[in-house]
């Protein structure tokens, strides 16, 4: 697994830890004592890092490669879970998957983006970054949603919209502005997990929803920092700054009042531990849907819009 | 993103936008042709090159003047103004950024709205300023566009919605993505209410103002030779690594993909919109009838 490099003095405490273990046996020494005072300072040190991570870290842990997928999720999450593809208009895109599936006897709608595992399957899915394909295929999964009356869950992992040639020709734009437009028509309840990269409106297509939730380490901003960088400051080597000042960490977007709530992950970030990152988003699932159980079509579409209409901050001046 | 290509447009161009040096500013070139124009021919001909058809960027009260019925226009939250509330510097501060940007463009923002009649139809209207840090769509912006919106849900007039935009102002962090959001979902309710909304795309509209209200009209026009996307063309340019094609991204490259419905030149702007405003208001005889 990747190791990052804030990681890597937490690394090379665990490497020594082996070597030790290793010259043990070998030399019939009893070294116990001093691999437990070592575990001890690894543990004691992984807790202090992680406690404060700068922006730049969560960002690279958000990125981390093994990040729980949305497909991974959706395995470990559901009792059962049948992938659909294709927009019906042009053709399928591996970045957004989607399909219908049970949670605890309910039906549930799942979508998200799709990061690849490894190189060849990021080229397959695009670094998560989808095409108009992809934003119309969630809205057709999104309306079938509504016909069967089932709630949907988003999973969000996406670095931005792919800027591609094609896309632009396919109409990238107006895919994003129709899907923000028909989740708030909605009568289902739409609840959202931004579970990695919440990469600007790539991610809020398919995140319009009545309550939405971050992982500890995933971040949601209007652009990459590194986007940021190069244009206001003419320097994508400034995207520390940018990092901080966007305030795009899940603790900054709840103080913004645009995220609903922080699901804890693993001690080292959800990559070290699949099942557990997804029990825990599991129980938020399952208390999040409680809330809609009997409340009426109107009510739970109301609640989306005004939550969304009361997003701004300006002075209103004289009149 | 695409603000990208407003900055680098700005630096290149930058010389090139200054009026002759002649006394009295009476004569300007054309950025296009190169033609050198008599500033009261350019003006009566509602900013369009009469050699070229090029169409020059206007400001909210060239529009307010150019298409909108003499002295109908009737502005209103004109006050409302935006709040650095994070507190955000790059090479600027954002604070000393809106100052400079409301001393220069003389509004609060990027967005004027209010009621206009066009010929003697009666409408909402909201423009856009791009002179304005790029037209760029922080909270007012998306306050005022939704605000745009609800007035027609409660008139019943048709919204009318000039855009230039470079996208999400990035000084508001994702309270400006939330904009995108808000405002789509208006537009939701406008549709609900039977309200026709007139998206008119001018130069140039990318990011997410693009990725919302902008590509969300009942019925889309473009100005010709506008340049309309989601990324902006250097973006992409950057991403696929080869030339773009030939007039990539401008409002007759959008007509031929389908995603605009028609392109207008600004002399033919005003007595298009009445038409199709009349045609999509127009109260059928056979009401009642079901
Ligand atoms: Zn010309």
């Amino acid at each position: 697994m990747k190791i990052l490099e804030f990681e890597k003095p937490i690394e090379e405490l665990y490497v020594k830890i082996e070597e030790l273990k290793r010259l043990s046996t070998d030399s019939e020494i009893d070294m116990a004592d001093e691999i437990s005072k070592i575990e001890k300072r690894a543990s004691q040190m992984k807790k202090e890092i992680f406690s404060n991570l700068s922006p730049t870290q969560v960002i690279q842990i958000s990125r981390h490669p093994n990040r729980p997928s949305t497909l991974g999720l959706a395995r470990l999450i559901m009792d059962d879970f049948v992938e659909l593809h294709g927009d019906r208009v042009f053709g399928d895109d591996p970045s957004i998957v989607g399909g219908p599936a049970v949670m605890d006897g309910r039906r549930v709608m799942v979508i998200g983006h799709q990061k690849g595992m490894d190189t060849k399957d990021n080229i397959y899915r695009n670094f998560g970054m989808p095409n108009p394909e992809g934003y119309r295929k969630a809205l057709r999964l999104m309306q079938m949603a509504e016909t069967f009356e089932m709630p949907i869950i988003t999973f969000v992992d996406t670095p931005g919209a792919y800027p591609g040639l094609g896309a632009e020709e396919r109409g990238q734009a107006e895919a994003i502005a129709r899907n923000l437009r028909e989740m708030a028509n909605l009568t289902v309840p739409v609840i959202s997990y931004i579970v990695g990269e919440g990469g600007s409106g790539g991610a809020l297509g398919i995140a319009v929803a009545n309550r939405v939730y971050m992982l500890q380490y995933a971040v949601y901003s209007v652009i990459s920092p590194e986007g940021c960088a190069s244009i206001l400051y003419r320097d994508a080597k400034h995207a520390e700054i940018a990092a901080k000042n966007m305030r795009i960490t899940a603790p900054d977007v709840l103080n913004l009042g645009l995220a609903d709530g922080i699901i804890p992950e693993p001690v080292g970030g959800a990559h070290q531990d699949w099942p557990l990152t997804a029990q825990e988003i599991k129980s938020s699932i399952a208390s999040s849907l409680k809330k809609y159980d009997g409340m009426s079509k109107d009510a739970i579409k109301n609640e989306r819009y005004d939550k969304f209409r009361s997003f701004g901050k300006f002075n209103v001046g004289s009149r | 993103m695409s603000i990208i290509d407003w900055f680098d447009r700005r630096q290149k161009s930058g010389s090139k936008r200054e009026k002759l040096n002649i006394p009295g500013d009476l004569w300007v070139k054309c950025f296009h042709c190169s033609e050198i124009l008599y500033l009261k021919d350019l003006e009566a001909n509602l900013k369009v090159c009469p050699k070229c058809n090029y169409h020059f960027r206007i400001t909210p009260e060239e529009r307010v003047r150019y298409l909108l019925d003499e002295d109908s226009f009737k502005e209103v939250s004109a006050d409302m103004g935006p709040i650095d509330f994070l507190e955000f510097v790059d090479s600027k501060p954002y604070a000393a950024r809106i100052k400079e940007a409301q001393s220069k463009t003389k509004h609060k923002d990027a967005v004027v709205i209010g009621t206009a009649m066009i010929d003697a139809l009666p409408a909402n209207v909201g423009i856009m300023n791009f002179g304005y840090m790029g037209g760029s769509m922080g909270s007012v912006v998306g306050e005022k566009v939704t605000l745009l919106i609800e007035a027609g849900i409660a008139n019943k007039h048709p919204v009318l919605l000039f855009t230039s935009s470079g996208g999400a102002r990035m000084q508001e962090g994702l309270m400006s993505l939330m904009q995108m959001a808000k405002t789509s979902a208006a537009l939701a309710r406008l549709r609900d209410a039977k309200v026709p909304f007139f998206s008119i795309l001018c130069d140039p509209t990318t990011g997410g103002t693009t990725a919302s209200f902008a590509m969300l009209g009942d019925v889309n026009i473009a100005e010709p030779g506008a340049l309309i996307g989601f990324a902006g063309p250097r973006v992409v340019e950057q991403t696929i690594r080869q030339k773009l094609p030939k007039g990539f991204q401008r409002a007759e490259f959008l007509l031929a993909h389908g995603m605009v419905d028609i392109v207008v030149s600004r002399l033919e702007l005003k007595s298009t919109l009445a038409r199709l405003m009349r045609v999509l208001t127009l109260t059928s005889g056979r009401k009642g009838k079901k």
